[in-house]
């Protein structure tokens, strides 16, 4: 029999569990106890699939990219999380959790940031919901994402700009845990990844499980047969764990998460799976970059969403158990994916994405002709043309 | 296991007196100055000290702790800087319990029986691991227990009964019962709700309970000693530390502490 990951105490292997403050315990064993009846109670499920087929656009198209596909050497097809409502794969767990806490009867969504795309999907699904959202961002990041921040001011959230430690993704989620710490019996913590004490990896892993569903369906048709490669690009590691989920005992289909490198693993990265350590992050066990001191290190990444120095212990667990395989790019392979996705297929990418079509490259050399690849676009590029124009010397002369 | 916590909660129980537990990070406001603050505190009336091992990222604590963590940082705090500091006390006779507070990850890099058994050597009395429940401390709280350590567990007023009657089944030394919910820092008043659920604890539990988070004042202390043995007064030393570096500190820091301890003279 497989065994069921994660497993009653929250841990996949070593990793995973609940490592918070005592005031948070009793709200994470109640919202595993919804999390649990909701997803078994039809009228949660009919109600979050007439959401996401309505609303958000799903099922996302999975496009054949015929120019790439040539330029690489394989048949690579496309999974368009960036066409989905908010122009990224978060919606799909935002707006499960905001219909799970309006069931649970909460008022208030508190969430963290990185790109904003979180953000955004969060205070979309409170907007629709009619739910108060509190978004807490780095200022690091509220200055490079700034179309991001006016569109969740424009949705009717308050944007809560953090000042503390690196300014960015995790003290964003340092920030939103004291929130929810304070405001625990009214409030929701809404967390965009596969990071965070138990039941939440396991809980977005879940709601983000509908990509790969979609795919499994999808390739099937066009191509007869499972895919040979799926690549996804990992920070905390949701679209990852979404479209790896449902091929997990698919042994034959590679599973290739891609990080981020940033000005290079052996400078400043973000790479948590190549290069991190085990550690206690954010209520979870996983590995997470410190220094020798058990003092968490800043990540650095040209892409918000990457720029993150934990990942989500189903990574690290699945990393040690050999069923997925990790590379990283670099901020300049990342920019030269862009670049590549945009000019064979006419897509702009997210640079989180971009970091995924950044390896193909390296792929290509050990791919056959024949191969079949899904890649997850996890979601679109508007939000980072400011980066992508300035690094690319769109405007000078 | 019997160690200065439990002695001294024996006596203050036998004179009816409230314990008050001032908290400063280590190596701050500069490097080497917490062994005096600690002697400083402790001869003003302070009946046991607890000392900060800062976390990068201490999502437990409010602003003021944070900001000191930050800077505690910058002067090399760690682990060994905390064992070499209590083990510097304990040869000057300081002979008042010493308890650490810190997060998972700084203890768990050190490692688990490393720290326990430094613990032990230098004369630590016990720790805090505010983002450590009992759910995952199963083999950290068998090494406490080893090495004459109490594990200091926290309830929170969101904890259930079930939870209450689980943690005080496993307390040992005394309960940090955490005043509200939230995090640390400053606050002007406690709530009703407070003394019912300090004595929701007390039918499960003879262990003492340390009431933290917010007391700032002598008022406070005067509260806490009607409901409980004693209060941990953190943020606000810390601030009172901060606020006073310039000119005579250390008779700041005894004026600041003799305020609270008078308590029991009262």
């Amino acid at each position: 029999m497989v065994k069921k990951f994660p497993d009653q105490e929250g841990r996949f292997g070593e990793y995973g569990g609940k490592f918070v403050p005592e005031t948070l315990m009793p709200a994470l064993n109640d919202l595993e106890k919804e999390f649990n009846s909701a997803i078994t109670n039809d009228a949660f499920n009919n109600e979050l699939n007439y959401l996401l087929n309505t609303y958000v656009g799903r099922p996302t198209p999975l496009t054949y990219a015929k120019n790439l596909s040539k330029r690489i050497g394989c048949k690579i097809y496309l999974k368009r999380e960036d066409l989905c409502h908010t122009g990224a794969h978060k919606i799909n767990a935002a707006l499960a959790q905001a219909l799970l806490v309006k069931r649970m009867g909460k008022k208030r969504i508190v969430a963290e940031t990185g790109a904003g795309q979180h953000g955004v999907a969060t205070a979309t699904a409170c907007a629709l919901l009619g739910i108060q959202a509190v978004i807490y961002m780095g200022s690091k990041d509220y200055e490079r994402q700034k179309i991001n921040v006016a569109r969740m001011k424009l949705l009717g959230a308050k944007v809560e700009q953090v000042n503390s430690g690196s300014m960015t993704l995790k003290d964003a989620i340092n920030e939103a845990i004291r929130d929810w710490v304070t405001n625990v019996d009214n409030t929701h913590y809404l967390i965009g990844s596969v990071v965070g004490p138990h039941p939440y990896p396991e809980m977005v892993r879940h709601f983000q499980s509908i990509i790969g569903d979609e795919v499994k369906e999808q390739i099937k048709e066009y191509e007869g047969k499972l895919p040979d490669y799926i690549l996804a690009c990992v920070g905390g590691g949701s679209n990852a764990m979404g479209i790896f989920y449902p091929f997990i005992n698919e042994k034959d289909t590679n599973l290739i998460g891609i990080e981020a490198a940033g000005e290079g693993i052996d400078k400043s990265h973000a790479a948590t799976l190549s290069a991190g350590t085990l550690g206690i992050l954010h209520g979870a066990k996983s590995l997470v970059l410190q220094n020798q001191d058990g003092q968490i290190e800043e990540a650095h990444s040209i892409s918000a969403g990457l720029d993150y120095p934990g990942v989500g212990p189903e990574h690290a667990w699945l990393k040690d158990t050999k069923r997925t395989t990790y590379f990283s790019v670099t901020d300049e392979q990342a920019l030269a994916g862009v670049e590549l996705l945009a000019n064979t297929e006419g897509i702009i990418p997210a640079l989180e994405t971009a970091h995924a079509i950044g390896y193909l490259e390296e792929l290509s050399k050990e791919i056959k002709s024949d191969s079949v690849l899904v890649l997850n676009v996890s979601g679109r590029g508007d939000k980072d043309m400011d980066i992508i124009a300035k690094r690319l010397n769109f405007f000078t002369n | 296991m019997t160690n200065r916590i439990d002695i001294l909660f024996n006596e203050l129980s036998l004179n009816n007196e409230t314990a008050v537990i001032p908290f400063v990070p280590i190596s701050w406001p500069s490097p080497n100055q917490t062994e005096e603050i600690v002697e400083e505190a402790l001869n003003a009336g302070a009946h046991a000290i607890e000392l900060g091992v800062p976390f990068s990222d201490p999502l437990a604590d409010g602003a003021t702790n944070q900001l000191a963590y930050q800077e505690a940082l910058k002067n090399g705090a760690n682990m060994q800087e905390l064992f070499k500091i209590v083990n510097n006390l304990r040869n000057k006779n300081v002979n008042k319990p010493i308890i650490a507070f810190s997060y998972f990850n700084p203890i768990h890099s050190y490692g688990l029986k490393n720290f326990a058994s430094k613990a032990k050597e230098v004369g630590l009395d016990g720790v805090i691991v505010v983002d450590l429940p009992p759910e995952e401390s199963e083999m950290f709280s068998k090494l406490c227990i080893n090495n004459d350590l109490h594990q200091i567990f926290l309830l929170a007023p969101t904890s259930t009964d079930i939870r209450i009657r689980n943690v005080t089944e496993q307390a040992s030394g005394f309960i940090y019962c955490v005043s509200v919910s939230g995090t640390t820092g400053v606050r002007e008043n406690f709530s009703q709700d407070l003394i019912h659920f300090v004595e929701k604890i007390k039918q499960h539990t003879e262990v003492p309970i340390v009431i933290g988070f917010g007391i700032s004042s002598k008022q406070h202390i005067e509260f806490v000693s009607k409901i409980a043995n004693g209060a941990v007064v953190g943020s606000a030393f810390v601030e009172s530390i901060r606020a006073n570096q310039e000119g005579d500190q250390y008779r700041k820091i005894t004026e600041f502490i003799q305020n609270l301890v008078e308590v029991n003279n009262e």
